[in-house]
């Protein structure tokens, strides 16, 4: 049994694409979705709905996630994918990251993890604390995808989680599997991303174009491969899929400082220098003596 | 390097407990574990164990009592061993429990509050009641709100109290659990009445000691009882702070004190009665001596004094800047310590130093000067709360005697160099290093290399006199193989007596036990000392 997990800042997309990407290959595989996200949102294009009852939403009404059974919470989705979430506290109280933590260890003593060829995690933005990075400790997911896209807060978070899983990657087994570029139709898109997937030491696995029949899509709660199996845009996740399939190419990151960052921004013209940054200001102080 | 290293799979064939030969009787263990069952299980254990060889272990041990290793330990960073401190909420329910009709809740799990119970009724030998959230894993997850709903009204309705002070643990703090917000919530709720005082205190244990949760409960319950109370005059008492001091004879005797001066006064929680209740028969919940009227009332005294300026800085600061209220530091501990002290009552009251606390002064110096020759030039190792410390180290340097090293764990930086400018200005004070933020294996180090004649502290320290052979008195908290000690007080010339007599009879039960061995010692083993 393999397990990865997609990982990305919040609104990039990530669940759209996990959820493309496990349809494709729910078409040869037997797979578990789990959503390690409070929104509980990681599920919903493959069950047609919001998940109801998430592992903690019912440990909060029975006051103990012992009193839960697996059934209760193991949902079966599109193609037979198996779905479950997490959830988690409200906004603002308690601790999310403990949160993760529960719902993995429920999943595993309750045997949540046999008969399947491939789990996936689906994890919420970017790894703020021990319990995110739940997901790629020891004897869990061993290949980490990061959903990134040419935007700056994007890269970002895209460095920041090649740094957890370095932190992991020296004592467990987790690997970098590579970088898929959800498209937002930027500028030179490919080249930065391909720079910044050089730069961790990885590769840019796919590149998904932007397409309206995502959106159709989900407007149904469904993935590309349910709605239009024969549309083009399926025919991506399929490749992607493939590709992660077929990926043999894992890595352990190399994670490079703000400074490289912000340069390889600038490089691809995203940022402007400090120079040109100091030449507006000055502009800036001629313009309001004058 | 272990010894047995191919493994024996053949237990011992006898591993049922001894026959006994008066059944019914019941063995002490002391005895049951040196029958032979006992000693060949402990033995065919080792293979599992991974244990090193007698010689091994003998020869490190000797190591650990070098300066080699000594230099090796105090390079450590990361790790602390028996760190001479508690943790916060310890020192929140303790000053908790000196208020009227007072339950001292901690919001956490029931672990957390089972610690601090034992530990205080360890040391007491006394019933002490406190309550918890019970928070479970969910409580971590989702926070600790519906607990403390739930928490206050069955507090409230079951054990029927006057006020529920409200600390933290370090899961309630690390999830980030916002009290305020959670008891107004109780309250609209109706868990308890919108009325009803429930003073809190953020008292996570990551951050200070018990002497941090002490100062930060007692500043909480103070706001909480004091809000919208101050008058246009004041009511002419004064108030009294002690400070996280365990021996409870030290209120009494600052109540007999304050009352020989005919003084008005308010002890900010008298928990003397909390932590030693009369046994009467009859079970009494609530043993706390400070009245919520008197607390809420000391908003309007003349002044506060503290006898613990480093366990108490917030409150202090609280009461100077919200009060504006004239704060003292006084230690009366030892005889300086007492003397000013008490010519402070005599300048407040304008009445002179009462005769009985003259004559007790006198009796107290008699007897210091009974003993001198035996304390005189004795060098000591101590160790405890940075004020506790303080009065300790102002009356040994008054008999002459040494302190050589003083490991403070929970010191700061302004206690230190107080403490120096003490230790400058005496002559016994000249071999004297403070260790701060040291614990008691760094001692153990200190002891080994640069010996002393006698040790102070609390229980702990008995792991310490085993193994430098280091006679101990025990002063401090907590103290759990000894009892009664509490009952006694420190404080005043009274407290200065006490002192002197567990210091020099602990030196002159070491002389008796140096002098033992007839026919070879014993030329020195007095009748009359």
């Amino acid at each position: 049994m393999r397990q990865i997990a997609f990982y990305g800042k919040g609104g990039i997309g990530k669940s759209t694409t996990s959820q493309n990407t496990i349809a494709a290959l729910s078409e040869t595989q037997r797979v578990m979705i789990v959503g390690c996200d409070p929104k509980a949102d990681s599920t919903r294009l493959m069950l047609h709905t919001k998940a109801q009852t998430t592992i903690l939403s019912l440990a909060a009404e029975r006051g103990s996630v012992e009193d839960l059974e697996l059934e209760e919470v193991l949902l079966t989705g599109y193609n037979n994918v198996r779905c479950v979430e997490s959830g988690g506290p409200e906004p603002g109280v308690g601790c999310a990251g403990r949160g993760i933590i529960t719902a993995i260890n429920f999943l595993e003593e309750e045997g949540a993890y046999e008969d399947l060829d491939l789990v996936s995690y689906d994890v919420l933005g970017d790894v703020v604390c021990g319990g995110f990075a739940m997901p790629i400790r020891e004897g869990k997911a061993q290949e980490i995808y990061i959903v990134t896209s040419g935007e700056m807060m994007a890269m970002y978070a895209a460095n920041n989680i090649a740094r957890g899983i370095l932190k992991y990657a020296q004592s467990g087994g987790v690997r970098l599997g590579g970088l898929i570029c959800n498209s937002r139709k930027v500028d030179r898109e490919v080249e930065l991303i391909e720079a910044l997937a050089d730069k961790l030491g990885t590769k840019m696995i796919h590149f998904v174009p932007r397409d309206n029949v995502v959106q159709r899509a989900e407007l149904r709660r469904m993935t590309v491969i349910e709605y239009e199996p024969d549309h083009p845009q399926a025919q991506e996740y399929r490749a992607l899929a493939r590709k992660i399939e077929h990926n043999k190419d894992l890595v352990i990151p190399t994670p490079i400082t703000m400074d490289e960052l912000e340069e390889l921004l600038v490089q691809y013209g995203f940022m402007d220098s400090d120079a040109e940054y100091q030449k507006a200001l000055e502009a800036d102080k001629a313009a309001a003596s004058v | 390097m272990t010894e047995n290293t191919a493994k024996n799979p053949t237990p011992p064939e006898n591993l049922t407990p001894p026959v006994l030969s008066e059944p019914g009787k019941i063995q002490d263990h002391f005895d049951l574990f040196h029958t032979d069952p006992y000693q060949e299980t402990f033995e065919f254990k080792r293979q599992f164990e991974g244990a090193h060889s007698k010689e091994e272990v003998a020869r490190i041990a000797e190591w650990t009592k070098t300066w080699d290793y000594r230099e090796k330990n105090f390079s450590r960073e990361a790790l602390t061993v028996n760190p001479a401190k508690a943790c916060q909420p310890l020192g929140s329910l303790f000053v908790a429990a000196g208020f009227e009709g007072t339950l001292p809740y901690s919001h956490g799990s029931q672990g957390c509050v089972a610690y601090f119970r034992t530990h205080l009724t360890r040391n007491f030998k006394e019933p002490f009641q406190a309550v918890s959230s019970s928070m479970t894993e969910d409580a971590a997850v989702f926070g600790g709100l519906n607990n403390m709903v739930d928490g206050l009204a069955n507090s409230y309705t079951l054990y029927k109290p006057k006020m529920i002070a409200l600390c933290t643990t370090c899961m309630a703090e690390v999830i980030g659990d916002d009290l305020g917000a959670f008891i107004q919530t109780a309250k609209n709720k109706g868990s308890i009445p919108e009325d009803f005082p429930v003073p809190y205190a953020h008292t996570p244990s990551f951050v200070g000691s018990h002497i941090t949760g002490y100062d930060n409960m007692l500043k909480g319950i103070l706001e909480c009882l004091t809000e919208g109370k101050k008058q246009e005059t004041t009511n002419g008492k004064y108030n009294f702070n002690l400070g996280f001091d365990p021996y409870i004879g030290n209120i009494r005797e600052l109540k007999r004190i304050l009352q020989l001066f005919d003084l008005d006064y308010t002890v900010l929680s008298d928990n003397a009665d909390a932590f030693d209740s009369p046994n009467t028969g009859e079970f009494k919940m609530y043993n706390g001596l400070t009245t919520l009227e008197d607390a809420a009332d000391s908003i309007n005294a003349e002044g506060t004094f503290f006898f613990q300026k480093y366990t108490t800085p917030k409150t202090q600061d609280y009461i100077e800047k919200e009060w504006g209220q004239e704060t003292y530091n006084f230690r009366p501990f030892g005889i300086k310590g007492t003397d000013e002290f008490l010519t402070k009552l005599s300048e407040l009251t304008g009445k002179p130093v009462p005769q009985e606390l003259v004559d007790e002064r006198g009796r107290a110096v008699d007897a210091m000067t009974d003993s001198q020759a035996w304390i005189h030039g004795k060098r000591i190792a101590l160790y405890g709360d940075p004020d506790h410390v303080f009065g300790l180290v102002n009356f040994l340097l008054e008999l002459g005697a040494e302190p050589v090293h003083i490991v403070v764990t929970n010191s700061n930086p302004d206690f230190e160099a107080e403490l120096q400018a003490v230790l400058d200005a005496s002559p016994y004070g000249q071999n004297s290093t403070i260790w701060g933020k040291k614990d008691l294996w760094h001692l153990r180090s200190l002891m080994f290399t640069e010996p002393v004649d006698l040790l102070i502290g609390n229980s702990y320290g008995k792991y310490l006199w085993r193994d430098t052979h280091t006679p101990i008195v025990r002063i401090g908290y907590p103290i759990f193989d000894r009892h009664h000690m509490h009952r006694y007080e420190t404080l005043g010339y009274k407290g200065a007596l006490n002192l002197h007599n567990w210091i020099v009879n602990t030196i002159l039960d070491e002389l008796d036990r140096q002098t033992i061995i007839p026919a070879k010692t014993d030329i020195s083993f007095d009748l009359i000392r």
